[in-house]
């Protein structure tokens, strides 16, 4: 058996085994943004930029990243999936910094391609066990008392392909199927007063007007605490991969739950149990019995920096950066270990640190050339400490798939590359 | 018909479930806290209510066996799913995989998974063909959803499957599921995190640059 064999992910082992076939070269991530400077605009020159006038404010009516951070993208790992239209992108965490997502990194996941939905034709509709069957326009929504709340939104599959083995040499492809943004949008408790939800609804189905469908049933407690339909993102229009013009927020619990161009909410007195809740984002254990329902996210942190794609270049001083999060609240601590988790360090988390939503940690370290292994472990405000990858192991087994929160190792080489590990 | 016929035994159920509330309807839009929204009338609630429970409550009128579903399944899923339902490169295996959940490699098709028949027909309505959603008609949805059952050695290939039969076919691994989540779990047994001198592995065992599958950055 090969290495290969051994570690590959058996649920995708033919499509991992065909990217392994397709993909021949040394797949090392360079470190982007490494150009040579050009000694013509150094002191005591006056750089190229300087005498002339720059663009005008009619220039870009939309701002863009400046052109020498093209490299700044969501990716795709074309051999995970049969379609880029069902399929996945990811963030690219390693190149941001504070705690908010710009609008344009947030990760993609679709069951069935990103709609263009007219907002004029934009209709929620609210049926089932509810005293009034109501259809609402955009319009309306807007016209509801508005809530304004920053939320992280974690897809349950996250570091999925890491359950049996380090497969994917990069922060970006390991942890990047999460994003923080400020949403505005709709108490779906307002909304449920508004309709007169019967007593006996218990669950609510989400349903989107996508090719997919997509459909998931949310039990009535959560859909009453804090869920909303949002209608915005970061200030502005939600983007149309975002669900445009409006989404389900499900804060804390897996992403597929945040059902996008939301089109109906059916309540009801029992799940629906729909195909994405049974045949998909459930956990299959070692006796071959599957957990269901496990929607909350579980606390999970990541260095940012150094990471695969952040290579050290320099000896001496050094800032880790990294991110934590918990679907049970706020984060508050995360510890850091630069020997593979033999002894740890507290670092410094940077506010706000909100309920449900990534938390901004750094580390100053001095790097003097040698090999280490770098960790973080992020515990919340339940106490719940960031398990390692054994401690899942040996609860869940090798076939989970989802909710993988384990601490991950990134091991720092003598040259200053970085490296996505497993100790054993 | 069918779909009108589906939503009045949905609101059947829900009065029978709730009469002593069911005064309280429609308040005009001053009278809601709000004032917001439309009534939705019956004839658009029909046609976006599309989904199926497991109780069968929402199936709409049709039926359909494995006989006739061998030939719609061959012309609207198989060029994906494969004529058995073995499926074509990434596309998802639909026939097949008992036995073996407990395995290093499980596979998990409506077969050997799926706890429910309604969701077949819930999600085949709504999502399939990829790229051709709610393009089926209820009697060749239904004809599909047998196909596939027929093929999984769960009914046999007269069985007509309908609308009061979905919600009471026995899948395989209708037990296989477990409730309610035990999480959190996974917990060190001091309840508390180890801050120095902690006994775990620190042996490298495994790279993902050996592993050789990570895209490479495009130029």
């Amino acid at each position: 058996m090969t290495v290969k064999d051994k570690q590959s992910l058996s649920l995708t082992r033919r499509s991992l085994l065909g990217g392994a076939a397709a993909l021949s070269t040394a797949s090392v991530l360079k470190s982007a943004g490494a150009s040579e400077a050009n000694p013509d605009n150094l002191p005591p020159n006056v750089p190229e930029w300087t005498p002339y006038l720059g663009a005008g404010v009619d220039a870009n009516p939309y701002g863009m990243p400046s052109e020498f951070e093209s490299h700044v993208v969501r990716r795709n790992v074309e051999w995970l999936t049969a379609s880029t239209e069902s399929s996945v992108n990811f963030t690219p965490l390693h190149e941001l910094d504070g705690f908010v997502t710009p609008n344009g990194l947030c990760f993609e996941r679709h069951h069935g391609g990103v709609p263009e939905v007219n907002p004029t034709d934009y209709r929620l509709m609210i049926n089932g066990l509810v005293d009034r069957e109501l259809i609402f326009t955009l319009d309306d929504l807007r016209r509801f008392p508005q809530t304004n709340r920053f939320y992280f939104l974690e897809c349950a599959a996250n570091g999925g392909m890491e359950w049996r083995g380090a497969q994917l040499n990069g922060c970006q492809f390991t942890f990047g199927m999460v994003h923080n943004v400020q949403y505005t949008g709709v108490r779906l408790s307002d909304i449920c007063r508004e309709v007169g939800v019967k007593p006996n609804a218990k669950w609510v189905l989400a349903e989107g007007s996508d090719s997919a469908g997509m459909n998931r049933s949310i039990p009535m407690e959560k859909i009453l605490d804090d869920c909303m339909v949002a209608y915005a993102m970061n200030g502005e229009a939600l983007r149309p991969e975002q669900g445009y013009p409006a989404r389900l927020v499900v804060p804390g619990w897996e992403g597929n739950m945040w059902v996008k161009w939301l089109r109906r909410l059916e309540f009801g007195d029992m799940p629906y149990m729909a195909r994405e809740e049974t045949s998909k984002y459930t956990d299959l254990m070692k006796d071959g019995k599957a957990r269901m329902f496990t929607w909350v996210m579980d606390a999970k942190s990541v260095v940012t920096s150094p990471c695969p794609e952040k290579a050290l270049m320099s000896k001496g001083t050094q800032t880790l950066k990294g991110l934590a999060w918990s679907g049970r609240g706020k984060i508050t601590r995360v510890d850091v270990s630069l020997d593979g988790g033999r002894n740890w360090q507290i670092s410094e988390l940077h506010g706000p640190v909100l309920d449900k939503s990534l938390t901004r940690f750094t580390l100053p370290f001095n790097w003097n050339g040698e090999e280490m292994l770098i960790q973080s472990r992020a515990i919340d405000e339940t106490g719940y400490v960031q398990p390692t990858i054994q401690q899942l192991q040996a609860e869940r087994g090798l076939s989970s798939v989802y909710h993988n929160n384990s601490i991950a190792t990134w091991m720092v080489n003598k040259d200053g590359s970085v490296d996505n590990v497993r100790l054993g | 018909m069918s779909d009108l016929a589906r939503i009045l035994k949905k609101g059947l159920m829900a009065s029978v479930i709730c009469a002593p509330l069911a005064m309280a309807t429609n308040a005009s839009a001053e009278q809601r806290p709000f004032g917001l929204g439309d009534i939705a009338t019956a004839e658009q609630v029909a046609g976006w209510d599309i989904d199926v429970r497991p109780d069968g409550l929402g199936a709409p009128i049709g039926t359909g066996n494995a006989f006739d579903g061998e030939e719609v399944y061959a012309d609207r899923c198989a060029s994906c799913h494969g004529d058995f339902g073995e499926a074509v490169d990434n596309w998802p295996v639909l026939v097949g995989g008992e036995g073996t959940l407990a395995s290093h490699d499980p596979v998990k098709t409506t077969g050997s998974y799926w706890p429910y028949a309604s969701t077949m027909y819930d999600y085949i309505y709504r999502a399939m063909p990829f790229g051709e959603a709610q393009s089926l008609t209820h009697d060749e949805t239904y004809q599909i959803v047998a196909y596939l059952l027929y093929m999984n050695d769960i009914i046999d290939d007269e069985f007509e499957v309908n609308q009061d039969n979905i919600g009471t076919i026995e899948m395989p691994n209708r037990d296989g599921f477990m409730l309610p989540d035990p999480r959190p779990d996974a917990q060190p047994i001091s309840g508390l995190a180890c801050m120095k001198d902690c006994d775990v592995p620190t042996n490298v065992i495994g790279r993902a640059r050996d592993i050789d599958v990570t895209p490479e950055e495009e130029s």
